[in-house]
């Protein structure tokens, strides 16, 4: 049912556009290249279904299930239910990295695997770790975890921002970035993202269930027979790869990783044999949607994407927060 | 046949030594308490045969040392509930059991049909079938310790090790669950391991008790044996009288100084 979901969100999103092309014409044209006859739509109409929305929606798809389902994977390998990629410092580890070698590398065509989701993942690993040590050194537990990542995002923002304000050239391009959007999206960066967002869903994925042992306590789990250090460092690893793709093509757009697992446990239960699979269809779709929003609500002129989700998660974390209320110390 | 074997062993954290030097042997579908003061190292003993703190000495399990067995065969053949158990919150009952099915799934897999039959059994069992779908924290305190011992038969491990299975339950809600324990012994087989701070529980129900003081065995034997007036007074401080019921059942009850005028002014 979530993918029959997820199916109806992309073709609404693709139909539909800023661009007013009549969503029968585009009903059209897509029958017209399955079957091979004539289309309503001129040329660049056409480009702009197939090269332009369409790479889009399938971004934003790529990204929301990236964001959700890190979101999922961090509330269990830690153990706390407003664990995020934001909250816990990966997605500003990851942005700093990304702005640093925006504003520092040269050239990199010729390489194989380009240096930005590399620099992003090992940003959002170290953002994640130093977030962890943090909290643990300061007595653990679910609110000083939150403290410590804010305190680890705050800092390494402020280390992108001395990066970029050092190399005035690339200002331009590092902002519109961070703010977080979707707007320059092609093939290219779909291409880019696909292998690391399905390697870190499929890893993920797999890993469901044990989040599920992690959840009764490392004692407890262990002597189920799993090494719980072990699970912790491969579904970490997975989730601030996931992280890590997502805010290289798109920058930073906040909470989706809060609201769609929640929801998801609202709607489907709490084991995460049911929350990891349903994040990744749900993070698509809430992504998607909000995308839309961002690029028709005002049209021509496009919202960041990051004001649609935070103005609709900002008020859901504080929910979320009112129901845990007892839990968080 | 010996279901547990311990030859020397000792528990430690890092360098502290928190128990050390027992040797215990137990048939096939007995039960034995580890009784012992605060700070004894129960806990940390129970902790050591279940391989989640380190230990020194030999634990064999049927025969077979545990160092020889990996991690999951371990768990196929111990099962363990701690003291204060975590319970998810949201999760339901039945989630929860089937982690007991853990050990015997490869890592990464999903649960079978047959992981699914024995939850179901083992819900029936424990009379939980009604809540199986219900959320964890809004079980009350009785159900919640049914719900641990489920998780842990669901394990289907011949051992079971219970650290105060006991714990916040009102005398009736542990008699029952202990009374639960002791059915499993005779349908199951199964062999208990439990730490209780209850020493008239213990004495009814286990038939081997271990005294630890300071981690140390200091008595070890049938209850009789151990609960002695002398071995409590001595190893709990405590003042007690030890009674036989009419039907030879053993009582540690503590006996009271009251507080007079005289002692309260003397002692101050």
């Amino acid at each position: 049912m979530a993918v029959v979901g997820l199916v109806v969100v992309m073709s609404v999103s693709t139909l539909l556009g800023a661009a007013n092309l009549g969503w029968t014409r585009v009903v059209q044209e897509v029958w017209a290249q399955l079957t091979g006859g004539t289309s309503p739509l001129t040329a660049n109409e056409a480009a702009i279904v197939w090269k332009v929305r369409l790479p889009r929606v399938v971004l934003a798809g790529l990204v929301g299930a990236a964001l959700a389902v890190s979101g999922a994977a961090f509330q269990g390998v830690f153990r706390n239910p407003l664990a995020d990629p934001f909250l816990l410092g990966a997605a500003a580890g990851a942005g700093m990295a990304a702005t640093i070698v925006v504003v520092a590398a040269p050239s990199t065509t010729g390489w194989i695997i380009g240096p930005l989701p590399l620099a992003a993942f090992a940003g959002a690993v170290g953002g994640v770790s130093l977030t962890w040590v943090l909290g643990r050194s300061a007595g653990g537990g679910t609110a000083v975890l939150l403290l410590a990542g804010v305190a680890v995002a705050s800092f390494l923002t402020a280390v992108q921002t001395f990066a970029q304000q050092l190399n005035t050239d690339t200002i331009k391009q590092v902002y519109s970035w961070m703010l977080g959007g979707l707007n320059t999206t092609g093939w290219r960066e779909v291409l880019i993202t696909v292998p690391y967002i399905g390697l870190a869903g499929i890893v993920l994925c797999l890993c469901a269930r044990l989040l599920d042992v992690l959840a009764v306590g490392d004692d407890e789990a262990a002597s189920l027979g799993i090494n719980p250090g072990r699970v912790r460092l491969v579904v970490l690893l997975a989730a601030s790869l996931a992280t890590a793709s997502a805010v290289a093509v798109s920058g930073l757009i906040g909470f989706v990783g809060i609201v769609v697992p929640h929801v998801v446990r609202l709607l489907a239960g709490a084991s995460y044999r049911v929350v990891v699979p349903l994040s990744l269809v749900g993070g698509a779709m809430f992504l998607i949607v909000a995308d839309h929003l961002a690029r028709t609500a005002f049209a021509p002129a496009e919202l960041p994407i990051g004001v649609i989700t935070a103005f609709t998660g900002a008020p859901f974390f504080m929910l979320v927060l009112r129901m845990n209320r007892g839990q968080i110390r | 046949m010996t279901a547990l074997s311990l030859r020397g062993v000792s528990a430690r954290y890092g360098a502290k030594v928190v128990a050390a030097d027992v040797d215990v042997s137990l048939e096939a579908g007995s039960w034995l308490a580890i009784i012992g003061p605060n700070g004894a190292g129960k806990s940390s003993l129970l902790k050591a045969i279940v391989g989640i703190v380190a230990h020194g000495g030999e634990i064999l399990v049927g025969g077979t040392p545990t160092s020889s067995l990996s991690n999951r065969e371990r768990a196929r053949t111990i099962a363990y509930a701690p003291q204060t158990p975590q319970l998810p919150d949201r999760l339901t009952v039945t989630d929860y059991v089937l982690l007991g099915r853990t050990p015997h799934l490869s890592p990464l897999a999903r649960e079978r049909r047959s992981d699914l039959v024995v939850v179901s059994d083992v819900l029936a069992r424990l009379d939980l079938s009604a809540l199986a779908d219900r959320a964890l924290h809004t079980l009350s305190g009785g159900e919640r310790q049914r719900a641990v011992l489920a998780r842990v038969l669901a394990q289907q491990a011949g051992l079971l090790l219970l650290d105060e299975p006991t714990t916040g339950l009102d005398i009736g809600h542990a008699q029952a669950l202990l009374d639960l324990i002791d059915r499993l012994r005779y349908e199951e087989g199964a062999t208990v391991v439990s730490t209780l701070h209850d020493l008239t529980l213990s004495a009814q129900y286990a038939e081997q008790l271990l005294l630890l003081d300071e981690g140390r065995v200091v008595a070890a034997g049938s209850p009789a044996s151990v609960l002695t007036r002398e071995n409590i007074e001595r190893h709990y401080s405590a003042q007690v009288e030890v009674l036989k019921t009419e039907n030879g059942q053993l009582v540690v009850a503590p006996t009271r100084q009251p507080t007079t005028p005289e002692t309260a002014t003397h002692q101050s």
